[in-house]
């Protein structure tokens, strides 16, 4: 019980440390209001030729965008979560230290990033919502009911994100260049969370083998539950499915590669 | 910070030169130095051949602090409070003085980092705001804390920079870099990148860099900080053979005293923006009236030692006792009298701390 | 030994003119010396600049993708979507690569090594623009050509050599505007360390703003892009021109023409912003 309030207490000073910057989050919101109002021009053009693409009509194409702007931050879809304090802190090797202390390598950054995540929902993901909706008709669910499954997805797929970046940030145990392997994953989540185009108005094949991957869940698949997309329980059941497996898989893969650069540790001596 | 208005008078010893004329304050080895009146010298014009002029110099920040929790209150700080004096060609000057005292903001006027708020400053007869990139090739400056070479580069990239930077005439860049090598230990590391040289190594190669044009004068923002004792030797050594080689002038700032003991016939002490004290290191001890400190282990536990000549017991903890004795006395006489009366175990002396030699200038006697 | 202060060391005061040439010369050493050491790691080199490529090119395959499903965007055909596309993403490419590290200044200015830049003999513009130069932009800039050359080549314009002419100043004229915004920003730093995020959206928001046509957005939005932050100069108001379309503020023909001017207009007062920031930083220091 112990370890529930350690992991607790450091999700709580990621939260307080994101904070205390202020005229960065600020700053932030700005962006990201200023490419939500981009992308849904740009959407609107696209649906006003084609009035269903992709399943949405034109309220809903904006939704997603501006959710995808309000999750932005949060999920990290870009950057800006711990991934280069991770690799900063391999590369200069005080990673070490961390490797023999008393808790998780894993857990542990999952708590602080989950803490920054809550940080950045409300800071940086409310105020460009409020805007987009003020601005242009968007198709926002009323029920608080679909709020909370909203909520859920959005933590399950920050999860989701947290696995997927962590294991790109061990690699830097193995390669003395860690801006490659950023650039890589940054470039990868752009494009496959759904954050440019909605990963169902990708064509054919491709299309569907997109929306399989892991990255889908970080983005596409909670805005497609505040969408209404995965209407009752059994659609419900299958978003937070897919959210939840590709999380375990990712989280376990991540176990793996952790033990093996401990290994790496403790034989190189650090 | 007013109380100080009247209280040095006393503290001038006789025959010493008024801070008023032009002879005050330049402090020589043999005479003993003297405490800065305060209200300013009048016009410093400068004599010939004064390299630094520092007029009334004053740098006020404007800080607004939260207060409550809507509130905002405005604060000046007065950093640099009326400074006046000289520095002449080929000097060693030591710049001392406590933390937040005003060194690192006196030298980042002087570099031309900061514009000064009042008063009036030349180096070279040019003022460093104005035109400081004029200022730039003439003056060389190693900061303690960050490097001025490039983080990434290996360190003869950072040379070959520099070199392109200041327009170094080639013959004279080989000169000084293979002069500097050899001095300053630095042939094995040429080829490491900057970022992977520890505090010791970067410290070197940051002097390096600061002399291959050759400047006309040397800023040293606490260069030994942080340094392990050989280090800090090689550096001593080869600033003091700069100095009197090229007759470089140098101010070095610091808050280690065995720097300036080491290095410097003159020294300033700064403290809440304003000089008190601009002269020889040993006048500072006198008119500070500093005490060193003897720390004696008794074999046993006794009532506090008294009747020792020259010292005073101030401090008493189980069989170790302190003794306090004036800093330009010699500490044998005391040591023989205490070892002659007392069952000693060990003893040691330490040295008075600046802060203290400031302090008791700062309260009077 | 010791020096006579007359010596002939003592250099005229330096006119604005020949700050300006030392400043562009020490920007050059700089810049080689950050070329020189990048390509001591050829591998790692070619590999972040092929990263830059293939990125690039995934943001140019999402409006391929639109293109799968319409045959016109906001009235604009693929080819004329990639002319502008390719005219926007090489200026900003160019001003990126030129200018590139003027959204660090916050961090400088927080970590004290801006003091360090203020110490050189040099403009601390010229510095901070040579600073980290990242040659594998070039990457980038690579995609944005071929997007540019297939657009040139796709659309129904005829090339005249005058065209061909605009086209080439607009390309340059647009990388000038951008760059401008970059030291703005990179002023507006000196006084909110913070807020480099803050530029990023003018200058990046308005290279995407600009991949598509204007039609596109709404006409505050348009006008915004036209008035406020000069924008639409860098492609839109030229490019329309030479697919031979009105732009949708109706402005005056002569308008499309004046990039370069326009251009001038921005450097001059990012110069401005940025010597005043300068002189904040130097009264308060960090």
């Amino acid at each position: 019980m112990r370890a529930w309030r350690l992991y607790l207490s450091v999700a709580a000073s990621g939260f307080r440390r994101y904070a205390t910057y202020r005229v960065a989050t600020a700053a932030g919101v700005f962006t990201n209001t200023v490419f939500g109002f981009i992308l849904a021009f740009t959407f609107l053009a696209l649906w006003t030729e084609r009035p269903h693409l992709g399943g949405y009509d034109r309220a809903q194409a904006l939704t997603f965008v501006w959710t995808g702007q309000a999750l932005l931050a949060a999920a990290a879809l870009i950057g800006g979560g711990f991934q280069e304090e991770l690799q900063e802190r391999i590369r200069t090797g005080d990673v070490a230290v961390d490797l023999y202390r008393p808790f998780d390598l894993q857990l542990w950054w999952l708590a602080a990033d989950l803490g920054r995540a809550a940080f950045h929902l409300l800071g940086r993901g409310l105020a460009p919502l409020a805007v987009g909706a003020l601005f242009f008709p968007l198709a926002l669910p009323l029920s608080p009911l679909a709020w909370l499954a909203f909520l859920g997805s959005v933590a399950l797929g920050t999860v989701t994100g947290f696995a997927l970046r962590y294991l790109f940030a061990l690699t830097a145990f193995w390669l003395l260049d860690g801006t490659g392997v950023s650039m890589l994953s940054t470039l990868l989540s752009m494009f496959f969370s759904g954050m440019l185009l909605p990963l169902n108005v990708f064509p054919g094949e491709f299309g569907a083998l997109v929306r399989e991957l892991p990255w889908a869940a970080t983005m596409q698949v909670p805005a497609d539950v505040l969408l209404g997309r995965y209407a009752g329980a059994g659609g419900l059941l299958r978003a937070f499915g897919f959210q939840t497996a590709w999380a375990l898989v990712l989280l376990g893969a991540g176990r793996l590669l952790q033990a093996a650069a401990t290994r790496k540790v403790v034989v190189q001596g650090g | 910070m007013g109380t100080q208005d009247g209280t040095y008078a006393a503290g001038v010893p006789d025959g010493a030169p008024a801070a008023g004329e032009p002879d005050g304050g330049r402090g020589r080895a043999s005479g003993p130095g003297t405490l800065v009146e305060p209200g300013g010298a009048g016009e410093r014009a400068g004599a010939e051949g004064d390299f630094i002029v520092l007029d009334e110099l004053e740098k006020v920040f404007r800080v607004r602090r939260k207060v409550g929790r809507l509130r905002r209150e405005r604060r000046e700080v007065r950093a640099v409070d009326g400074i006046s004096c000289t520095v002449a060609r080929g000097e060693m000057v030591g710049y001392i003085g406590p933390n937040g005292a005003g060194k690192s903001t006196t030298v980042k006027m002087l570099t031309g980092i900061l514009t000064p708020s009042g008063g009036r400053l030349r180096v070279a007869g040019i003022d460093p705001s104005r035109e400081r990139t004029r200022l730039a090739r003439r003056i060389g400056v190693v900061f303690g804390q960050r490097t001025t070479l490039w983080w990434d580069l290996p360190l003869r990239d950072s040379y070959a920079l520099v070199r392109r930077i200041y327009r170094i005439p080639e013959a004279r860049y080989r000169a000084n870099l293979d002069r500097c090598v050899q001095l300053l230990d630095l042939g094995s590391l040429l080829e490491v990148p900057v970022r992977q040289l520890s505090l010791g190594q970067r410290m070197r190669g940051d002097i390096a860099a600061a002399l291959l044009h050759d400047p006309d004068v040397l800023y040293l923002d606490e260069p030994t900080i942080g340094l392990d004792v050989v280090s800090k030797a090689t550096v001593r050594a080869f600033l003091r053979d700069l100095n009197a080689a090229e007759g470089t002038t140098v101010l070095l700032t610091t808050h280690d005293l065995t720097d300036i003991e080491q290095l410097c016939k003159r020294v300033m002490v700064i403290d809440h923006g304003r000089l008190m004290y601009d002269g020889a290191l040993s006048g500072l001890h006198e008119v500070g009236e500093s005490e060193r400190t003897l720390v004696v282990d008794l074999e046993r536990e006794l009532p506090p030692i008294e009747g020792v000549v020259g010292a005073r017991t101030v401090r008493v903890e189980g069989p170790r006792q302190w003794l306090a004795f004036p800093a330009s006395a010699s500490a044998a006489p005391i040591v023989s009298q205490l070892a002659a009366e007392y069952p000693l175990a060990d003893l040691s002396v330490r040295e008075p701390d600046i802060e203290d030699v400031i302090a008791r200038m700062y309260t009077g006697s | 030994m010791a020096r006579p202060c007359s010596e002939s060391s003592v250099l005229p005061a330096e006119t604005y003119g020949a700050r300006a040439w030392s400043g562009l010369r020490a920007y050059g050493h700089i810049v080689a010396m950050w070329v020189r050491s990048t390509m001591a790691y050829r591998t790692s080199f070619l590999m972040l600049a092929a990263g830059a490529f293939a990125g690039s090119v995934l943001d140019f395959v999402a409006i391929l993708i639109m293109f799968s499903h319409v045959r016109v965007l906001g009235g604009f055909s693929l080819p004329e979507v990639a002319l502008l596309y390719g005219t926007s993403s090489t200026s900003l490419g160019l001003a990126d690569l030129l200018l590139g590290s003027f959204d660090r200044i916050g961090a400088r200015v927080r970590d004290g090594t801006m003091d360090t830049m203020l110490v050189r003999p040099v403009p601390v513009l010229a510095q901070v623009a040579a600073d980290k130069f990242a040659l594998r932009r070039l990457g980038r800039i690579a995609q944005s050509v071929l997007v540019l050359g297939w657009g040139v080549y796709a659309a129904h314009v005829d090339w005249s050599p005058g065209r061909q002419a605009l086209l080439a100043v607009t390309v340059l004229a647009g990388g000038a505007i951008f760059g401008s915004l970059f030291v703005l920003g990179g002023a507006f730093q000196f006084w909110a360390q913070d807020a480099a995020e803050v530029q990023n959206s003018f200058t990046y928001g308005g290279g995407t703003l600009l991949e598509y046509p204007p039609t596109v957005f709404a006409k505050e939005l348009v006008r915004g892009a036209t008035f406020v932050v000069p924008l639409a100069f860098v492609n839109w108001l030229p490019v329309l021109r030479l697919l031979g379309r009105d732009d949708p503020l109706g402005l005056p023909g002569w308008v499309d023409f004046a990039g370069p001017a326009v251009a001038v207009l921005c450097c001059a007062l990012a110069g401005l912003a940025w010597r005043a920031g300068l002189r904040a930083y130097r009264s308060t220091g960090s």
